[in-house]
Protein backbone atom coordinates (compact mmCIF):
# COMPACT_ATOMS: atom_id res chain seq x y z
CA UNK A 1 0.00 0.00 0.00
CA UNK A 2 1.25 3.46 -0.91
CA UNK A 3 0.84 6.67 1.03
CA UNK A 4 0.41 10.13 -0.40
CA UNK A 5 1.07 13.41 1.33
CA UNK A 6 -0.35 16.57 -0.17
CA UNK A 7 0.68 20.06 0.90
CA UNK A 8 -1.48 22.95 -0.25
CA UNK A 9 -0.55 26.61 0.10
CA UNK A 10 -1.88 29.87 -1.30
CA UNK A 11 -0.08 30.85 -4.49
CA UNK A 12 2.97 33.04 -3.96
CA UNK A 13 1.22 35.87 -5.80
CA UNK A 14 -1.63 35.87 -3.28
CA UNK A 15 -1.32 37.65 0.02
CA UNK A 16 -1.53 35.20 2.92
CA UNK A 17 -3.04 37.37 5.66
CA UNK A 18 -2.98 34.55 8.20
CA UNK A 19 0.67 33.81 7.43
CA UNK A 20 1.62 37.47 7.78
CA UNK A 21 -0.11 37.73 11.15
CA UNK A 22 1.69 34.66 12.46
CA UNK A 23 4.99 35.90 11.05
CA UNK A 24 4.56 39.18 12.94
CA UNK A 25 3.71 37.26 16.11
CA UNK A 26 6.96 35.30 15.77
CA UNK A 27 8.88 38.56 15.30
CA UNK A 28 7.28 39.82 18.50
CA UNK A 29 8.52 36.68 20.23
CA UNK A 30 12.04 37.57 19.19
CA UNK A 31 12.38 35.37 16.09
CA UNK A 32 13.28 38.30 13.89
CA UNK A 33 14.80 36.17 11.16
CA UNK A 34 11.47 34.64 10.16
CA UNK A 35 10.28 35.65 6.71
CA UNK A 36 7.86 34.55 3.98
CA UNK A 37 5.83 32.44 6.40
CA UNK A 38 2.99 30.73 4.54
CA UNK A 39 0.19 28.74 6.12
CA UNK A 40 -1.38 25.88 4.21
CA UNK A 41 -3.13 22.55 4.48
CA UNK A 42 -1.72 19.08 4.85
CA UNK A 43 -3.58 16.02 3.63
CA UNK A 44 -2.41 12.44 3.92
CA UNK A 45 -4.02 9.34 2.49
CA UNK A 46 -3.46 5.67 1.90
CA UNK A 47 -3.83 4.44 -1.65
CA UNK A 48 -4.97 0.98 -2.62
CA UNK A 49 -5.70 -0.64 -5.93
CA UNK A 50 -4.06 1.52 -8.57
CA UNK A 51 -0.67 0.44 -9.99
CA UNK A 52 2.23 2.40 -8.46
CA UNK A 53 3.11 3.99 -11.79
CA UNK A 54 -0.32 5.63 -12.01
CA UNK A 55 -0.33 7.08 -8.51
CA UNK A 56 1.38 10.42 -9.23
CA UNK A 57 -1.07 11.17 -12.05
CA UNK A 58 -4.00 10.03 -9.96
CA UNK A 59 -3.14 12.20 -6.95
CA UNK A 60 -2.34 15.14 -9.19
CA UNK A 61 -5.82 14.75 -10.69
CA UNK A 62 -7.39 14.60 -7.21
CA UNK A 63 -5.66 17.87 -6.35
CA UNK A 64 -6.86 19.62 -9.51
CA UNK A 65 -10.42 18.35 -9.17
CA UNK A 66 -11.05 18.71 -5.47
CA UNK A 67 -8.21 18.99 -2.97
CA UNK A 68 -6.80 22.32 -4.17
CA UNK A 69 -8.31 25.26 -6.01
CA UNK A 70 -5.78 25.98 -8.78
CA UNK A 71 -7.03 29.58 -9.05
CA UNK A 72 -5.61 30.47 -5.65
CA UNK A 73 -3.58 27.50 -4.44
CA UNK A 74 -0.42 25.56 -5.28
CA UNK A 75 0.00 21.96 -4.22
CA UNK A 76 2.87 19.55 -3.76
CA UNK A 77 2.50 15.77 -3.72
CA UNK A 78 4.82 13.21 -2.16
CA UNK A 79 4.19 9.53 -2.65
CA UNK A 80 5.72 6.84 -0.51
CA UNK A 81 5.55 3.28 -1.84
CA UNK B 1 -47.68 44.06 -3.68
CA UNK B 2 -47.69 40.27 -3.66
CA UNK B 3 -48.86 39.17 -7.06
CA UNK B 4 -49.28 35.82 -8.77
CA UNK B 5 -46.51 35.03 -11.18
CA UNK B 6 -45.58 32.38 -13.63
CA UNK B 7 -41.97 32.27 -12.51
CA UNK B 8 -41.26 29.07 -10.60
CA UNK B 9 -38.45 29.10 -8.06
CA UNK B 10 -36.51 26.15 -6.69
CA UNK B 11 -34.24 26.37 -3.65
CA UNK B 12 -31.53 23.71 -3.47
CA UNK B 13 -30.83 22.26 -0.04
CA UNK B 14 -27.37 20.82 0.55
CA UNK B 15 -26.41 19.17 3.83
CA UNK B 16 -25.47 22.24 5.88
CA UNK B 17 -27.52 24.84 3.99
CA UNK B 18 -29.25 27.11 6.51
CA UNK B 19 -30.84 30.00 4.61
CA UNK B 20 -33.35 28.01 2.59
CA UNK B 21 -36.30 28.79 4.86
CA UNK B 22 -35.59 32.53 4.86
CA UNK B 23 -35.35 32.43 1.07
CA UNK B 24 -38.59 30.47 0.83
CA UNK B 25 -40.29 32.98 3.15
CA UNK B 26 -39.05 35.96 1.13
CA UNK B 27 -40.26 34.48 -2.15
CA UNK B 28 -43.45 32.83 -1.04
CA UNK B 29 -44.72 35.13 1.69
CA UNK B 30 -43.19 38.45 0.73
CA UNK B 31 -43.53 38.51 -3.03
CA UNK B 32 -46.02 35.68 -3.57
CA UNK B 33 -43.96 33.54 -5.93
CA UNK B 34 -44.33 29.74 -6.13
CA UNK B 35 -41.34 28.00 -4.53
CA UNK B 36 -40.19 24.42 -4.04
CA UNK B 37 -37.26 22.94 -2.24
CA UNK B 38 -34.84 20.79 -4.23
CA UNK B 39 -32.83 18.20 -2.31
CA UNK B 40 -29.19 18.02 -3.41
CA UNK B 41 -29.60 14.49 -4.77
CA UNK B 42 -32.29 15.51 -7.26
CA UNK B 43 -31.30 15.86 -10.89
CA UNK B 44 -34.47 17.07 -12.62
CA UNK B 45 -34.83 20.85 -12.74
CA UNK B 46 -37.28 20.93 -15.62
CA UNK B 47 -40.07 22.48 -13.52
CA UNK B 48 -38.14 25.64 -12.66
CA UNK B 49 -37.33 29.03 -14.13
CA UNK B 50 -34.96 30.11 -11.38
CA UNK B 51 -32.83 27.89 -9.17
CA UNK B 52 -31.37 29.37 -5.99
CA UNK B 53 -28.35 28.02 -4.12
CA UNK B 54 -28.93 29.41 -0.62
CA UNK B 55 -26.54 30.44 2.11
CA UNK B 56 -25.20 28.17 4.80
CA UNK B 57 -22.25 25.93 5.43
CA UNK B 58 -22.67 23.10 2.94
CA UNK B 59 -20.67 20.04 3.98
CA UNK B 60 -19.41 22.01 6.97
CA UNK B 61 -17.31 24.23 4.68
CA UNK B 62 -14.80 21.36 4.84
CA UNK B 63 -11.70 21.71 2.65
CA UNK B 64 -12.90 24.96 1.07
CA UNK B 65 -16.31 26.61 1.04
CA UNK B 66 -18.43 25.00 -1.67
CA UNK B 67 -15.68 22.55 -2.67
CA UNK B 68 -17.64 19.42 -1.77
CA UNK B 69 -21.13 20.72 -2.57
CA UNK B 70 -20.13 21.37 -6.16
CA UNK B 71 -19.94 17.59 -6.66
CA UNK B 72 -23.48 17.00 -5.33
CA UNK B 73 -25.67 15.22 -7.91
CA UNK B 74 -27.84 18.31 -8.34
CA UNK B 75 -24.89 20.42 -9.50
CA UNK B 76 -24.55 18.73 -12.86
CA UNK B 77 -28.22 19.51 -13.43
CA UNK B 78 -27.67 23.11 -12.28
CA UNK B 79 -24.80 23.42 -14.74
CA UNK B 80 -26.95 22.09 -17.63
CA UNK B 81 -29.84 24.31 -16.52
CA UNK B 82 -27.56 27.38 -16.53
CA UNK B 83 -26.09 26.35 -19.89
CA UNK B 84 -29.59 26.42 -21.37
CA UNK B 85 -30.19 29.93 -20.06
CA UNK B 86 -31.98 29.01 -16.82
CA UNK B 87 -31.63 31.56 -14.03
CA UNK B 88 -29.26 30.50 -11.24
CA UNK B 89 -28.75 32.68 -8.17
CA UNK B 90 -26.11 31.81 -5.58
CA UNK B 91 -26.30 33.66 -2.28
CA UNK B 92 -23.31 33.59 0.09
CA UNK B 93 -22.43 29.87 0.30
CA UNK B 94 -24.35 29.52 -2.97
CA UNK B 95 -21.95 32.04 -4.57
CA UNK B 96 -18.99 30.08 -3.18
CA UNK B 97 -20.41 26.88 -4.71
CA UNK B 98 -20.90 28.57 -8.12
CA UNK B 99 -17.23 29.66 -8.05
CA UNK B 100 -16.01 26.19 -7.13
CA UNK B 101 -18.21 24.72 -9.86
CA UNK B 102 -16.71 27.10 -12.41
CA UNK B 103 -20.11 28.58 -13.26
CA UNK B 104 -18.67 31.94 -12.25
CA UNK B 105 -15.01 32.99 -12.54
CA UNK B 106 -12.65 33.57 -9.61
CA UNK B 107 -12.34 32.13 -6.12
CA UNK B 108 -13.25 32.96 -2.55
CA UNK B 109 -10.67 33.39 0.18
CA UNK B 110 -10.85 33.85 3.93
CA UNK B 111 -11.91 37.37 4.96
CA UNK B 112 -8.89 39.64 5.15
CA UNK B 113 -9.53 40.28 8.85
CA UNK B 114 -9.71 36.49 9.43
CA UNK B 115 -13.03 36.81 11.23
CA UNK B 116 -16.64 35.99 10.41
CA UNK B 117 -18.45 39.24 9.62
CA UNK B 118 -22.19 39.48 10.28
CA UNK B 119 -23.69 42.94 9.81
CA UNK B 120 -25.50 45.30 7.47
CA UNK B 121 -23.43 46.77 4.65
CA UNK B 122 -24.13 49.02 1.69
CA UNK B 123 -23.94 47.82 -1.87
CA UNK B 124 -23.72 49.93 -4.98
CA UNK B 125 -25.57 48.52 -7.96
CA UNK B 126 -22.96 48.41 -10.73
CA UNK B 127 -25.15 46.90 -13.40
CA UNK B 128 -28.92 46.92 -13.83
CA UNK B 129 -28.48 44.80 -16.93
CA UNK B 130 -29.25 41.42 -15.33
CA UNK B 131 -32.54 39.63 -14.63
CA UNK B 132 -31.76 40.10 -10.91
CA UNK B 133 -31.18 43.85 -10.98
CA UNK B 134 -33.32 45.18 -13.81
CA UNK B 135 -35.71 46.74 -11.29
CA UNK B 136 -32.84 48.72 -9.75
CA UNK B 137 -31.04 51.80 -10.91
CA UNK B 138 -27.39 51.63 -11.76
CA UNK B 139 -25.46 53.55 -9.10
CA UNK B 140 -28.20 53.20 -6.48
CA UNK B 141 -27.27 51.95 -3.02
CA UNK B 142 -28.86 49.00 -1.19
CA UNK B 143 -28.68 48.31 2.52
CA UNK B 144 -28.35 44.59 2.98
CA UNK B 145 -26.77 42.19 5.49
CA UNK B 146 -23.73 39.97 5.04
CA UNK B 147 -22.76 36.97 7.18
CA UNK B 148 -19.65 35.13 6.07
CA UNK B 149 -16.10 34.17 6.92
CA UNK B 150 -15.01 33.65 3.32
CA UNK B 151 -16.15 36.50 1.15
CA UNK B 152 -12.78 37.82 0.06
CA UNK B 153 -13.32 37.54 -3.68
CA UNK B 154 -10.24 36.96 -5.80
CA UNK B 155 -9.67 36.81 -9.54
CA UNK B 156 -6.45 37.19 -11.50
CA UNK B 157 -5.83 40.37 -13.47
CA UNK B 158 -7.03 38.97 -16.79
CA UNK B 159 -10.25 37.71 -15.22
CA UNK B 160 -10.88 41.04 -13.49
CA UNK B 161 -10.33 42.87 -16.78
CA UNK B 162 -12.85 40.51 -18.44
CA UNK B 163 -15.39 41.09 -15.67
CA UNK B 164 -15.08 44.84 -16.15
CA UNK B 165 -15.12 44.74 -19.93
CA UNK B 166 -18.26 42.60 -19.97
CA UNK B 167 -20.11 44.53 -17.25
CA UNK B 168 -20.17 41.40 -15.06
CA UNK B 169 -19.54 43.16 -11.76
CA UNK B 170 -23.08 43.59 -10.45
CA UNK B 171 -22.63 44.73 -6.83
CA UNK B 172 -19.73 46.40 -4.98
CA UNK B 173 -19.39 47.18 -1.29
CA UNK B 174 -19.75 50.93 -0.83
CA UNK B 175 -20.47 53.62 1.71
CA UNK B 176 -24.08 54.71 2.34
CA UNK B 177 -23.41 57.47 -0.20
CA UNK B 178 -22.30 54.98 -2.83
CA UNK B 179 -18.57 55.64 -2.64
CA UNK B 180 -16.27 52.68 -3.15
CA UNK B 181 -13.71 52.91 -0.35
CA UNK B 182 -11.39 50.52 1.48
CA UNK B 183 -13.31 51.25 4.71
CA UNK B 184 -16.55 50.10 3.08
CA UNK B 185 -14.98 46.78 2.14
CA UNK B 186 -15.89 44.28 4.90
CA UNK B 187 -13.76 41.36 3.77
CA UNK B 188 -10.92 42.49 1.52
CA UNK B 189 -12.68 41.48 -1.70
CA UNK B 190 -10.87 42.49 -4.86
CA UNK B 191 -12.21 45.85 -6.09
CA UNK B 192 -14.90 45.72 -3.36
CA UNK B 193 -16.69 43.06 -5.42
CA UNK B 194 -19.83 41.75 -3.69
CA UNK B 195 -21.58 40.11 -6.64
CA UNK B 196 -20.83 39.08 -10.21
CA UNK B 197 -22.70 37.47 -13.08
CA UNK B 198 -21.56 35.24 -15.91
CA UNK B 199 -21.06 36.59 -19.40
CA UNK B 200 -24.52 35.39 -20.45
CA UNK B 201 -25.94 37.24 -17.40
CA UNK B 202 -28.26 34.41 -16.27
CA UNK B 203 -26.03 33.24 -13.37
CA UNK B 204 -25.49 35.62 -10.45
CA UNK B 205 -23.45 35.10 -7.29
CA UNK B 206 -23.62 37.54 -4.39
CA UNK B 207 -22.26 37.45 -0.84
CA UNK B 208 -24.98 39.63 0.79
CA UNK B 209 -28.33 38.11 1.76
CA UNK B 210 -31.35 39.67 0.01
CA UNK B 211 -33.63 37.11 1.69
CA UNK B 212 -32.73 38.56 5.09
CA UNK B 213 -33.98 42.01 4.17
CA UNK B 214 -37.15 41.43 2.19
CA UNK B 215 -39.52 42.52 4.93
CA UNK B 216 -39.52 46.07 6.40
CA UNK B 217 -39.95 44.58 9.86
CA UNK B 218 -36.38 43.26 9.57
CA UNK B 219 -34.85 46.71 9.15
CA UNK B 220 -34.56 46.85 5.39
CA UNK B 221 -36.65 45.62 2.49
CA UNK B 222 -34.02 46.36 -0.17
CA UNK B 223 -33.61 42.65 -0.84
CA UNK B 224 -37.07 42.60 -2.38
CA UNK B 225 -35.68 44.49 -5.33
CA UNK B 226 -33.89 41.29 -6.38
CA UNK B 227 -37.10 39.24 -6.31
CA UNK B 228 -39.13 41.99 -7.93
CA UNK B 229 -36.56 42.28 -10.71
CA UNK B 230 -36.83 38.53 -11.28
CA UNK B 231 -40.61 38.71 -11.40
CA UNK B 232 -40.39 41.40 -14.06
CA UNK B 233 -38.46 38.82 -16.08
CA UNK B 234 -41.31 36.32 -15.87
Amino acid sequence: MAKARVTITLKKTIMDAQGQTVEKALHNLGYEGVQNLRIGKYIEMELNGAPAAELPTQVDEMCRKLLANPIIEDFRVEIEE
Amino acid sequence: MATATKMRFGIVIFPGSNCETDTWHALNDQVGAPVNYIWHTETDLSGYDCVILPGGFSYGDYLRTGAVARFSPVMEAVSDFAGKGGLVLGICNGFQILLEAGLLPGAMMRNLGQTFVCRYVHLRVESANTPYTRGMEKGSVLRIPIAHGEGNYYADEATLADLKRNDQIVFRFSTAEGEITAEANPNGALDNIAGICNRERNVLGMMPHPERCSDPILGSADGRLVWESLLQTA
